[in-house]
């Protein structure tokens, strides 16, 4: 008998004899084109079948939740952006809404929808960005420009409408940046319009390809326990059939206005996470379209001059403006002590900002439940028994951003 | 001493031919792609970017070579070598047109017409995945070495139905030799009394060049690139120009056994020719650019369990009808 390896594989000794075979660990990434970022996965492969897989991250890892406590919550505000770079408004909408609770703050109803609009068009915007890059994971390589070329469209909205592409920052405590532009609903309708079409493009290139559904279908599923159990969150836990939607469940910004549907997998495969994902965009379309034609007429930014900043206009000739906009942009404003916990629907799960004020225009603590974090470690899971090739897709299945996990 | 010139040339004109062709076939590739992906493509280097094949292979020439430090040095270097020769002179055997008079001698346009040629090309595409195997190997790498397994493993499942395929055809012509299927299809193209093997051949022949959905040993988005991860410079050049030959000749294999060859109506018979490889090239490319990856044992499967059964079956259906209606 030969000296047996640490990893000896599980096999039949006698049929072997003496030669005994070893599993090989593989590093993928963090050099990677289908780790999504700087992920780093260790897989211990027996041949192409895994048998083990460890996700390591780290690689990204800026410090944004440490940042934020030596920032006003105004400066603060900027850094939530840089998390889940693909979901800006929605990363801003948690904060903003935590801030809110803190403050005690209640926003404008044309505040509101104009932020379940944004909200929605995000939701879409970073969809696309997952259907492209997982169809571009599993080798259908057209479907990724196709959906680049619509997001491109939502993200010139934003740029319009806040400044900035990715990092836009628009929504702030009380409001928002500024009034969107003159031709702002406009913009939106005539995507929306256009969007469902573009929608079925997508799915006839993928929804009943059979290549597709045999690379896709009962693949790297995952049962509702056990998606529970680790905390899986969003598109993944609705497609293993539980019925959890924060803006169903916990409504915040007027969601409980609007008429929309959740929609449910059974399997938990990586197909079903995909129907849910398209079936959700859809979705967010139905959602921006009420927004968009039930936008209230009214102020935008709330009525508390110590939080919101005065118009520009008002500074020249009014004293009280001056010295409020002074103070916000110098000192920032005290926020009562104490501590909340909100959470919001964002693209990829459940977003939750839990705040500590201590009363200074800083937050004592700033902690982010960040949903790609608890959807990535449920991948060992999902890919145990399955072949290499699978680990790319359940990878893509999950949507993970990086900048989230390691903030 | 004229024969030899002739021949000469004759290589130097058909492999010429051949390597520039599969060149521009990446050019054409690209703006298919682009076509297909609401894009423009390379249209910078030279009208609608005609120049840009050309200014890849400087680019990749002078790119330096780097060799893994535990890599089989010789091995390495030697091995897309392996993949490329092979690639070439299974062409040698492929009819390109009808015989011509030139300074009033008789030439057919065909490098070598083998008796055996159809042979001769499986035992040359049979050896073009020794060059990947050897390099994956020599690379002493991972994603190289998962590559080469693949593409052994592929090529071991898809060269039985690709030969199988094609026995179809040899059985109604009764004969291996190339320049004789092409005379054997005077009045009809095999494809009407063989369109099944056509479509194994078409399949089997995916399989073969490593393309997509078959392209499990490169997998990008798996593998990084499968076999030639660790390949740059000329060496990677190699291996990407060997990949566009396969393709290019077993274009050129499939509309000699299937479609007639160089037959056709008003065009010059090579312009026929060529005109129907670029059918298949464009089939392969528009393949590429709408289909996701198989998995790698769904491939197999795939080829042992329907390909190969569904290229017996035509086999024996064929040879049934020969000996009913005695043909």
């Amino acid at each position: 008998m030969s000296t047996e390896g640490t990893n000896t594989a599980a096999r039949e000794p006698d049929i072997l004899g003496p030669i005994r075979t070893e599993t090989m660990t593989l590093n993928m990434g963090p050099q990677h084109p289908s780790t999504h970022g700087v992920l780093r996965v260790l897989l211990e492969l027996e041949g192409e079948s895994v048998v083990g897989c460890k996700p390591e991250i780290g690689y990204l890892h800026t410090g944004i939740e440490k940042n934020m406590e030596v920032k006003t919550y105004n400066k603060a505000l900027p850094m939530t952006d840089r998390m889940d770079y693909l979901a800006p408004m929605s990363n801003n909408l948690g904060y903003v809404l935590a801030v809110e609770k803190l403050l005690d703050m209640e926003v404008p109803r044309r505040c509101k929808y104009l932020r379940v609009l944004l909200a929605e068009m995000t939701r879409i915007q970073s969809h696309l960005v997952w259907l492209g890059t997982h169809a571009l994971d599993l080798g259908a390589m057209t479907v990724f420009l196709y959906c680049f070329r619509e997001r491109e469209a939502i993200i010139k909205i934003f740029e319009k409408v806040s400044g900035v592409r990715m990092m836009t920052s628009y929504f702030r405590v009380g409001g928002v940046a500024r009034e969107p532009y003159a031709e702002f609903y406009d913009d939106c309708r005539r995507f929306l319009d256009a969007f469902p079409e573009k929608m079925d493009d997508y799915e006839e290139l993928l929804t009943d390809n059979p290549i597709f559904l045999r690379r896709t279908e009962s693949v790297c599923a995952i049962s509702a326990e056990k998606a529970i159990a680790l905390g899986v969150t969003g598109p993944l836990l609705r497609a293993s059939g539980v019925d959890y939607d924060i803006r169903k469940k916990e409504p915040y910004s007027g969601y409980e206005e609007f008429d929309f549907e959740v929609p449910l997998g059974s399997a938990g495969d990586v197909y079903d996470r995909y129907c849910v994902r398209i079936a959700e965009m859809r979705q967010a379309h139905r959602i921006a379209m009420q927004a968009l034609d039930g936008m209230p007429e009214g102020p935008l930014q709330a009525d508390n001059p110590k939080v919101v900043p005065p118009p520009k206009e008002q500074l020249a000739h009014d004293m009280e403006a001056l010295i409020h906009h002074f103070k916000i942009f110098t000192e920032g404003y005290h926020v009562p002590a104490g501590e909340v916990y909100q959470v919001i629907e964002s693209p990829r799960g459940e977003l939750g900002y839990y705040i500590i004020s201590d009363g200074s225009p800083s937050p004592y603590k700033v902690k982010v439940r960040a949903p790609s974090f608890s959807n990535l470690f449920a991948l060992p899971e999902m890919v145990k028994g399955g072949m290499f090739g699978d680990v790319v897709a359940a990878l893509g299945s999950v949507d993970i951003v990086l900048g989230e996990i390691d903030r | 001493m004229p024969e030899l010139v002739i021949i000469l040339v004759k290589i130097l004109v058909a492999f010429g031919a051949l390597i520039l062709i599969a060149a521009y076939m990446t050019w054409m590739e690209r703006r298919v792609f682009a076509l297909v992906q609401v894009r423009y493509g390379p249209n910078r280097v030279g009208l609608a970017g005609l120049l840009q094949p050309i200014a890849d292979g400087i680019k990749l020439m002078f790119k330096e070579t780097i060799i893994p430090d535990r890599a089989d040095k010789f091995l390495f270097y030697f091995a897309p070598a392996i993949t490329l020769i092979p690639a070439l002179a299974a062409f040698a055997v492929v009819p390109f047109g009808d015989t011509v008079t030139i300074f009033g001698k008789k030439v057919d346009l065909l490098i070598a017409d083998v008796n055996v040629g159809i042979l001769y090309i499986f035992a040359l595409s049979g050896m073009g995945v020794y060059g990947v195997v050897l390099g994956a190997w020599a690379s002493n790498s991972k994603y190289p070495l998962l590559g080469g397994l693949r593409s052994s493993a592929q090529l071991i499942s898809y060269e039985l139905s690709l030969g199988l395929s094609l026995l179809g055809v040899v059985m109604i012509s009764g004969t291996l030799s190339l320049k004789g299927i092409v005379a054997g299809q005077a009045n009809l193209p095999y494809i009407f009394l063989q369109p099944v093997g056509f479509l194994l051949f078409l399949v089997c022949m995916i399989a073969e060049t490593n393309r997509a959905p078959f392209d499990l040993p490169e997998a990008e988005s798996e593998l990084t690139g499968g076999f030639h991860t660790e390949y740059s410079s000329m060496n990677f050049a190699t291996y990407f120009l060997a990949e566009y030959c396969n393709m290019v000749t077993f274009s050129a294999v499939a509309a000699t056994f299937f479609l007639g060859g160089w037959r056709g109506p008003i065009l010059p018979p090579v312009v026929w020719f060529l005109l129907k490889i670029l059918a298949f090239m464009f089939f392969f490319m528009w393949l590429r650019a709408t289909t996701p990856r198989l998995r790698y044992d769904q491939l197999m499967a795939f080829g042992w369990k329907v390909l190969l059964p569904l290229s017996i079956l035509n086999v024996i259906a064929t040879a049934v009808i020969i000996v009913m209606f005695d043909l």
